[in-house]
């Protein structure tokens, strides 16, 4: 049966209200799997799940909005998010960064046109004795140098080739 | 290898199976002998706080792990939780059977996503083992555990916060009474208990209060897990008994010539050189265990200013002094940066940080300001150099 | 006969902003019993819990206060009540800090007035725009602070550019983030006092800001116009929409015939713009002041209101037939009232399924419109297009429901103006009078009489008491003084949230003249027992609704009472600010009381009704011009949006 991506979508929010519940409680779970699924929560998404755990699609979007994992507009396949606290910054994060703003040639907030990279910025990751630290979508890299960055650039595209667009949902599942 | 030599040397599991044994009262009146304070950093009697929330009459109760651990420069808990996550595990249980509380909850920060098989992994084994679930080894106690995910928010730290997170809301402290020990998680009575202070409580449960007391100072009983890092030649994560001053801590971690310590994270003291002989302590420097070292060279502008902005982006924004005082900080700090802030403004500057301390309703905006302070204290002269009066 | 109240079920709003479960207030018998506090050195006893705001209020201890407000749940966010606490480190919120044991409290010492002053000044340092260029000048909680607290310069700063866009998209609230503080009042009124979840708080820390979802124009959302917001704010953050410009404009027309309605709720408030105490009406004062600012005739809405009890009584009483003696199984019961705009449009919103238990009546509002330009100009030889109809209503949202697509009716828009009750202020000041000084003058023919029954329109349970007068004399013949003293139907008034009630139907009469031809007899009603309810609020709509839904008690019921604002039209978002529940009790009273006053007391007894049936709605409520003029339809509008 052809079914529209909305109703697929509207679906598995339902099935994921079923396994978190319908409380209000249920809210942040429910976000962080879609979101990591789809890389986004989008308006419609927003709404069913509003209406599955009986509150508000503002709500909704308060709530997505005050979290940086769940409000970040990052949408490439790969986020990577470069801690900018004290000890990372003093170990030089910010050659890190201009190294990692060159080799894929869009700025901090922006993703590569090809969709396959997003540059964020990370509040301290706890990997302060191991500075400049990032993480890629839920990988940490530490002592990560101006130089290390294309290394991890290609790594990441060698898993791109050979996973296509599928998406490891090891953790949140 | 951990680098946690105590934590290593405990025998697994003896400290829940003396607490099984144990009536719920005697649990408590063990940890509170011990003179256990919270490892998160506020330091609050966790014996005390495990007495309220087992006093407090509810059908259910939760112990909920902070494992949200945000505090710029400390790591200690990732390692805790990577190295001796049964412990804590332990802690839990021990914790539950001592409030009766029937589930416990870790609240794991979204940066450490990638710890979450390990420990789904533990607690599937902590299960089958019989040392989680219903009857927990025989003992008709009933206890189990579940991981909750942040996303990315520094404020879920602070108790109520978290609490608001695991409620489906955004994470924004409460009004404190009431406390989470007698209305916490959905209502009902919950201990929030940092990860490393659960470890503790387990440690004890097996050694008992006096070889913890026989740590430490009278005050400030037992060890901490400290996190370093910054300008010193062996960053990571030590143990050290309570009281160490800093300038034996930088002995130990290499940092000897240090031109400060920030001691507590961004929310904690800027100590200069010539406090190097005062303690690490609840009675004197109070922390959560993070220590950055700023070699010779470093501005303290700089610092000031990535912390300032680390509170900026932090901050809940619910409540004024902080959600705007932090940013007027941070103008301030880049003003004195390029010289074009007045001795007069510098003091208002102070005048505020004193308000937001007093003033912000939960415990980020309270101590944001603190570096603020202490660097104007303390390196007023080297602030000074590029101030100009022109009021 | 019997009613019972239906007790608050617990609020949704985050439980941060929820108040303690010890309650506010109350005797002093209260349980868990009493602590005494000293605050400066001044003993109060007060009941366990009760906040270290309210305690000072009683011994006459003002503390200053801005995202408190009687209304809503504690938020203890802004940070300008902190006072000391002996032997708390830190400064503590009174609005939300509960007494538990015997504390001492001091309210304004050095460190809480600087306290005070860096709040106040930190909020100017983000807070746009100037006092003069503000339509809460003067009126403004931030500014009074300021005042109080000695401010004469911006010791942080101050914008000088806005950082936000005006949203003018909706047609009764205006949003203008400039000047929006944060005390999150309005969310709390959206969200849990409304339960409608318009706004929430996005963002994080200095960025966070008050917005609609996902920051789409305000016209756009789920917004059902209540403007309980407005009567909220502390700033001019939220506005209504106001058209006095156009107005003015109609009224220097001279080619305009500009004619005026005037409700009773503004009739009771307006005086609270002039300095009076609430409970003061002014209607008669009202007139001349509106006679001497340019307009034509004025009406009274209380005539259309009497028409509406006809026509909606009618209706429901055909409803009742067609369902009891036909058994037609389509009629659906109960029937709900439709001339609270706020209320129509959460139905539509969140209750679609429910569309045909509205009541096909217009509010009297609308149907004055339509009655204006048909009747009205007919009878007057005036060429309705160059008639302009403005209405003083105490609503944001009857600025909405006149530019309803649907309220056409008369062949132009039945209402080209809907003013609030602050902006015909603005217009009477504006014009140089003292509306409490002018003489009394009456209202304009044909439409100058009006009873007690359109009165009490205002209050919550006031539509339900006129219909109750009107549909009791109309079925059972007797004397609705005989059943209710002074025919004063006092269970269903007073500020409950909910309130029903049963009258059982002991006695029947004739069917009178104006419904002979809709039914034969009222045998059929004989030993029925009459069900109604009434509802304030549309937190409490939606209590009712969800029994409705899971086929509870109210679902059994024949007719219920919906106000989409809580107290009913005095409490309505066009209302005079501040508000609370005292200042609504007020305007309560002073409605009661003239509805005590008035002569004729039932809609059906209104000799200018009886007139309009006889000369233009010659076949009768119901009939088929009423049909097209005084009732309407409704849209499903549902909560998904694009």
């Amino acid at each position: 049966m052809l079914m529209t991506a909305r109703e697929r979508l509207a679906r598995e929010i339902k099935a994921l209200a079923e396994k978190h519940g319908h409380a209000r409680a249920a809210l942040i779970p429910i976000v962080q799997e879609i979101k990591h699924k789809y890389r986004k929560v989008d308006d419609f998404a927003m709404q069913v799940i509003a209406d599955q755990l009986g509150i508000h699609p503002v709500e909704v979007y308060s709530v997505v909005s005050f979290y940086a994992f769940l409000g970040s507009q990052a949408s490439g396949k790969f986020i990577i998010r470069l801690c900018r606290t004290i000890s990372c910054d003093m170990q030089g994060k910010e050659r890190v960064m201009r190294q990692m703003e060159n080799d894929l040639g869009i700025k901090f907030g922006e993703t590569t046109s090809d969709g396959k990279f997003s540059l964020e910025w990370a509040n301290c990751m706890g990997m302060c004795d191991q500075g400049p630290a990032m993480l890629v979508n839920e990988k940490i890299y530490t002592h990560v140098t101006p130089e290390k960055v294309h290394e991890i650039l290609e790594e990441c595209r060698r898993s791109f080739g050979v996973h296509a667009t599928e998406q490891k949902e090891v953790y949140l599942v | 290898m951990s680098p946690l030599p105590t934590f290593s040397s405990m025998a697994p599991e003896a400290g829940l199976d003396r607490a099984l044994a144990l009536s719920r009262p005697d649990i408590i009146e063990e940890v509170k002998q011990s003179g256990l304070k919270g490892r998160g950093g506020a330091g609050f009697p966790t014996g005390m706080k495990w007495n309220f929330a087992a006093a407090a009459q509810a059908d259910e109760k939760f112990i909920i792990c902070n494992a949200d651990e945000g505090e710029p420069g400390t790591f200690k808990d990732r390692v805790i939780l990577q190295d001796h996550a049964d412990l804590v595990f332990e802690g839990m249980t021990i914790a539950g059977k001592a409030v009766n509380a029937q589930e416990g909850i870790v609240f794991l920060r979204g940066e450490y996503t990638y710890l979450r098989p390990q420990l789904e992994a533990a607690l599937a084994k902590r299960r089958k083992k019989g040392l989680l679930g219903k009857d927990i080894l025989g003992s008709g106690l009933d206890f189990d555990i579940r991981i909750f995910m942040g996303a990315g928010a520094y404020i879920c730290g602070e108790e109520t916060a978290l609490i608001e997170a695991l409620e489906g809301f955004r994470g924004e402290p409460r009004n404190r009474p009431p406390f989470p020990v007698n209305t916490g998680f959905l209502g009902r009575p919950s201990v929030v208990n940092n990860v490393e202070t659960l470890a503790c409580a387990a440690c004890i449960m097996q050694r008992g209060a006096a070889w913890w007391k026989a740590m430490g100072t009278e005050k400030s009983t037992g060890f901490k897990v400290f996190s370093i890092s910054g300008d010193c030649g062996k960053p990571g994560v030590y143990e050290f008994p309570m009281g160490i001053t800093v300038a034996q801590l930088l002995q130990e971690v290499a940092g000897v010539g240090a031109k400060a310590v920030q001691v507590g994270g961004a929310s904690g003291l800027c100590i200069p050189a010539s406090q190097f002989s005062r303690a690490i302590a609840f009675e004197d420097i109070p922390t959560g265990g993070s220590i950055i070292v700023f070699g010779q060279h470093r501005d303290m502008l700089d610092v000031l200013h990535n912390f300032l902005e680390f509170f900026v982006d932090e901050s809940c924004g619910q409540c004024t002094p902080c959600r705007l005082g932090n940013g007027k900080l941070l103008e301030g700090v880049e003003l004195l940066k390029e010289g074009k802030c007045s001795m007069a403004y510098l003091q208002e500057l102070c005048a505020l940080g004193d308000t937001m301390q007093i003033a912000s309703k939960c415990g980020l905006g309270q101590s944001s300001p603190s570096a603020f302070l202490s660097v104007v204290k303390n390196f007023r002269e080297e602030l000074m150099g590029r101030t100009y009066s022109q009021v | 006969m019997s009613h019972t109240t239906i007790l608050d079920t617990g609020s949704r709003a985050p439980k941060s902003q929820q108040s303690l479960s010890v309650p506010r207030s109350g005797s002093d018998e209260a349980i868990g019993g009493t602590v005494t506090a000293s605050i400066n050195g001044q003993d109060v006893k007060v009941p366990l819990g009760t906040t270290i705001l309210a305690a000072a209020q009683k011994v006459g201890i003002r503390i200053p206060t801005l995202c408190h407000h009687p209304d809503l749940c504690v938020a203890g966010v802004c940070r300008v009540c902190v006072v000391e606490v002996e032997g708390q480190r830190t400064l503590q919120a009174a609005c939300a800090f509960p007494i538990t044991s015997p504390i001492k409290v001091l309210t304004h010492t050095q460190k809480v007035r600087q306290t005070r002053r860096h709040v106040i000044d930190l909020l100017l340092s983000e807070h746009y725009g100037e006092c003069y260029a503000c339509g809460r000048n003067n009126n403004c909680e931030l500014q009074s602070l300021a005042k109080e607290y000695g401010v004469d310069f911006f010791r942080f700063g101050h914008p000088d550019k806005p950082k936000f866009e005006i949203d003018r998209s909706s047609y009764s609230v205006i949003r203008d983030n400039d000047k929006c503080v944060l005390c999150r009042r309005c969310v709390r009124t959206c969200i849990d006092l409304q339960e409608v979840g318009t706004i929430e708080v996005a963002g994080r820390s200095d960025k966070s800001y008050i917005t609609t979802f996902k920051d789409k124009p305000l016209g756009e959302v789920v917004c059902i116009n209540c403007g309980q917001c407005i009567n909220r704010c502390p700033t001019g953050a939220l506005r209504a929409n106001d058209p006095t410009d156009e107005v003015w404009a109609a009224i220097d027309d001279p080619r305009k015939h500009v004619v005026i309605q005037t409700a009773p709720s503004p009739r009771a408030a307006i005086g609270e713009c002039f300095g009076l105490p609430p409970g003061e009406p002014l209607t008669f004062e009202l007139n001349t002041a509106l006679r001497l600012c340019g307009f034509d005739r004025i009406f009274d809405t209380n005539f259309t209101a009497d028409l509406t009890i006809i026509e909606e009584g009618t209706e429901l009483i055909l409803r009742l037939y067609k369902a009891l003696v036909a058994k037609d199984p389509d009629i659906a019961l109960p029937q709900f009232t439709s001339c609270s705009p706020g209320w129509v449009k959460y139905l539509e919103h969140f209750y679609a399924q429910y569309i045909p238990n509205l009541s096909s009546a217009k509010s009297p509002q609308q149907m004055f419109g339509a009655v204006i330009k048909t009747y009205y100009a007919e009878k007057h030889g005036i060429d309705p297009k160059d008639i302009v109809t403005v209405a003083l209503m105490p609503c944001s949202a009857k600025k909405f429901e006149c530019n309803r697509s649907e309220m056409d009716d008369s062949g132009f828009k039945d209402v080209d103006y809907g003013l609030t009750t602050r902006e015909l202020a603005k217009m009477i000041s504006e014009a140089g009078l003292e509306l409490p000084k002018l003489p009394k003058s009456d209202f304009d023919a044909p439409f100058g009489t009006a009873t007690g029954s359109g009165v009490i329109f205002g209050a919550t349970g006031g539509v339900m008491e006129a219909a109750l007068r009107t549909v009791i004399e109309l079925v059972t013949g007797a004397k609705v003084e005989n059943l209710f003293e002074k025919a004063n139907i006092i269970p269903v008034r007073g500020f409950e949230g909910v309130k029903y009630v049963e009258l059982p139907i002991t006695q029947v009469g004739p069917v009178p003249d104006i419904l002979k031809h809709l039914v034969p007899d009222w045998e059929w009603l004989k030993g029925a027992t009459l069900k109604v309810a009434v509802a304030h609020g549309t937190a409490n709509a939606r209590k009712v609704m969800e029994d409705i839904k899971a086929g509870g008690k109210f679902s059994q019921c024949h007719f219920i009472e919906f106000m989409g604002c809580p107290g009913g039209c005095i409490g309505g978002g066009g209302q005079p600010i501040p508000t609370s529940p005292e200042i609504r009790s007020a305007r309560a009273k002073a409605i009661y009381a003239e509805d005590a006053g008035y002569e004729v007391r039932k809609s059906h007894e209104n000799p200018d009704v009886v007139t309009i049936y006889k000369e233009f709605l010659t076949d009768g409520p119901c009939g088929h011009k009423s049909h097209k003029l005084l009732h309407t339809r409704y849209v499903a509008r549902g909560k998904y949006i694009e």
